[in-house]
This record gives C-alpha cells, sequence and structure tokens, in this order.
C-alpha cells in the first residue's frame, strides 16, 4: 500500500477505499473449513437452491493461501484448535473469520473440557452467526452484513488509526470478570 | 437414421436444462416470497396479556428446560404500585444468550403461561458476543392498541385466575389513570 500512504487522507484515499472495499467483498473466497454438521448448510449455501455465486463466493478453496474468508463451521475440539489457527496463519491478509453456528461462537450446547468455548480464543471473529446449525439463508445474512462491514474497511494510514483505536479501546475495556451487573 | 455421437447426445442435458424452472432462491432480493415454514423456530419473543401486563411470571422453567443453558431469568415480586405481571411474581431479569441457543423449542414447551413463544425472524448476526445476549428490553413484543406498558394494576375486579382463564379482553381506564400517575410522580 505504498501510494496510500504516500499521500495524505483525504478524498482520494475515500475513494480508492470505497472502489477497494468493493472488490474485496465482491470476490471473498471461503476456505473449507467445515467441521461438523454446520458445513452441511454450508454447502447446501454453495448449492444451485441458495447460490453463493450470486456474491461471488462460489469457490469454496482448499488451500488457504487463496482464501480470504474462513467460515468455521462447527464444533472446535482442543485437538482441532492448533490446526485451525495454523490454517488461519496460512491465509494472505486481509482476511476474516466468520463462526458459523452456536459452537464456533460461543461453545454452543457442548459446554464441556473437550470444546473450545468459542473460535474467538483462537482467532479474531469478525461475525457470529447464532442457529444450530443456521440455516443457508441465515448464512447468506451474515456473510452480507460481512460484506458491508469489509465495503467500509479504512486502507493504509487510516487502518492503521483505526487498528490502534480499536486496540486502546479493547485494552480499557473492561474484563468480562470485571462487568458488574446483570449480565452473567 | 445414424446415432447421433456420444458427446453431441450430452448436450442435450444441457439443452433441456434452459427450460427447467430456476430454482434458486434470491434471498435477499425476494426474502418474502421464500419465508420459513410457519413453525420454524427462530428469535424467542416474551408475550403480554391484552392489557399489556407481562405473561412472564419468573419461574425459571424455560432456563431448566433449556439444554445448552442460554436462558437466564430472575423472578422478583410484584409490588404495591409496581406490577409487571398478574399474580405473585415477574421476570426482573431475562436474558437469552443467542450464542447458547439451539433453537430446540423445549423452553416453549416448558412454559407454563405461554409466555415464551418463538417468532420466524432468523437474521440475527452480529460482531461481537455481548450484543447477541438478548436482554428482556430485546424479547418483550410491542404494545399492541389497547395494551398499556407496566407496571400498572391488574383490571379491577379480577385476579391472575382471571389472567389466565384469557378473560381479558384490554386494558380499562382506571389503569391508565394509574399509568399517568406514575408517569407524573417521579
Amino acid at each position: 500500500m505504498g501510494l496510500e500512504e504516500a499521500l495524505p487522507s483525504g478524498v482520494l484515499l475515500t475513494t480508492v477505499e470505497k472502489v477497494a472495499g468493493y472488490a474485496r467483498k465482491g470476490s471473498l473466497w471461503p476456505a473449507t473449513f467445515g467441521l461438523a454438521c454446520c458445513a452441511i448448510e454450508m454447502m447446501a449455501s454453495g448449492g444451485a437452491r441458495y447460490d453463493l455465486a450470486r456474491f461471488g463466493m462460489e469457490v469454496f478453496r482448499a488451500s488457504p493461501r487463496q482464501a480470504d474468508l474462513m467460515i468455521v463451521a462447527g464444533r472446535v475440539s482442543q485437538k482441532m484448535a492448533p490446526v485451525l489457527r495454523q490454517v488461519y496463519d496460512q491465509m494472505p491478509g486481509p482476511k476474516w473469520v466468520l463462526a458459523m453456528g452456536v459452537c464456533a461462537s460461543s461453545g454452543g450446547m457442548f459446554n464441556n473440557y473437550a470444546i473450545v468455548q468459542g473460535v474467538d480464543h483462537v482467532v479474531p471473529v469478525d461475525i457470529y452467526l447464532p442457529g444450530c446449525p443456521p440455516r443457508p439463508e441465515m448464512l447468506i445474512d451474515a456473510i452480507l452484513k460481512l460484506h458491508d462491514q469489509i465495503q467500509d474497511t479504512k486502507l493504509g494510514v487510516n487502518r492503521k488509526a483505526e487498528i490502534r483505536a480499536l486496540e486502546s479501546a479493547a485494552l480499557t475495556a473492561p474484563a468480562t470478570l470485571e462487568m458488574k451487573g446483570l449480565l452473567r | 437414421m445414424a446415432e447421433l455421437p456420444q458427446a453431441v447426445r450430452g448436450f442435450g442435458v444441457t439443452f433441456a436444462t434452459i427450460f427447467k424452472k430456476v430454482v434458486t432462491e434470491q434471498y435477499p432480493e425476494q426474502a418474502a416470497k421464500f419465508p420459513p415454514k410457519p413453525r420454524y423456530h427462530g428469535r424467542h419473543q416474551l408475550n403480554r396479556w391484552a392489557d399489556g401486563l407481562e405473561k412472564c411470571i419468573g419461574c425459571e422453567l424455560c432456563a431448566w428446560a433449556c439444554p445448552a443453558d442460554a436462558i437466564f431469568v430472575q423472578g422478583a415480586d410484584n409490588q404495591e404500585g409496581d406490577r409487571h405481571s398478574p399474580g405473585e411474581r415477574y421476570g426482573r431479569v431475562y436474558q437469552i444468550n443467542y450464542l447458547r441457543c439451539i433453537f430446540c423449542g423445549l423452553c416453549i414447551e416448558a412454559c407454563p403461561t405461554r409466555a415464551l413463544t418463538m417468532t420466524n425472524e432468523f437474521e440475527l448476526a452480529d460482531n461481537n458476543r455481548a450484543d447477541l445476549i438478548y436482554e428482556k428490553q430485546d424479547l418483550l413484543t410491542p404494545l399492541l392498541p389497547g395494551m398499556l406498558a407496566p407496571p400498572h394494576e391488574m383490571v379491577p375486579g379480577t385476579t391472575d385466575t382471571d389472567y389466565y382463564a384469557n378473560k381479558i379482553t384490554g386494558a380499562v381506564p382506571e389503569q391508565a389513570v394509574q399509568v399517568d400517575a406514575e408517569q407524573v410522580a417521579p
């Protein structure tokens, strides 16, 4: 991103951001990462009836090096967690993670020692999708919400400032243990 | 007539497919054309009686029935001048964690007053975990015409049994006076 960094943030950069966001969301290739029953619904979304190809997403890449989005579909066991992280690390940036279904999002009904209680313990998650398993429409809805997020992503110096602001906000935010009130 | 070569005959399938009906559901654009089935298990809702009082009595049976421990309920006693439901108790805190809920509907079966039912809404995805814990105000149904926002007393001359027998048809003016007085007082 040499050009954008050299330029002052302004009109040109915002236009570039819009174009880049449009290009990124228009061909978001998911990595094949089905772990359990959610993967069946994920495959159904790619099929003829729901047809993710309408959003330029029909190619589920078997290689993480060609993928932009990791749809974690299913419960992640403790043994699978390092593999999940490795697949994520092998994906080239910019990359996004969609936690599909309650198991990937928070452990779901498997509140036990074998299952990671939410993949956000292992990788940063951009969008959480409830449902057990979510129907293909729910997955498409989550993907479209992620598309909106990607469209608004900043570039270059603006992105760095955004990351800094998010980091500092996360550092000052109270930990779950310190949260008082009705939230359990 | 000579047999067509296999390769050409294969295109017959492709050609015939042109005249078949398209099976693709244009989901976000024409979502209304493909609604879920009426009994689809979607987001929960907390219902009200015809006069606006909440049906939930804070008994926690839904939380006990939940196989995923997604529901948290804390009941409280209805006080004089602070009544949210007919009868003794109401649900003061009601939370459903949609990152645990598996939409099985066991909570709906457990509910003794039909306070908890399910809607067909399924577009729940969000970008953080805290917002997917739905609080009571997110789950309560909106007030319909003829309903008054609690807290207010029961319809004068009735008991909670009349409510459970579904004999209440709507809010009466006496209850409206109470609501107005409460809004003025603080």
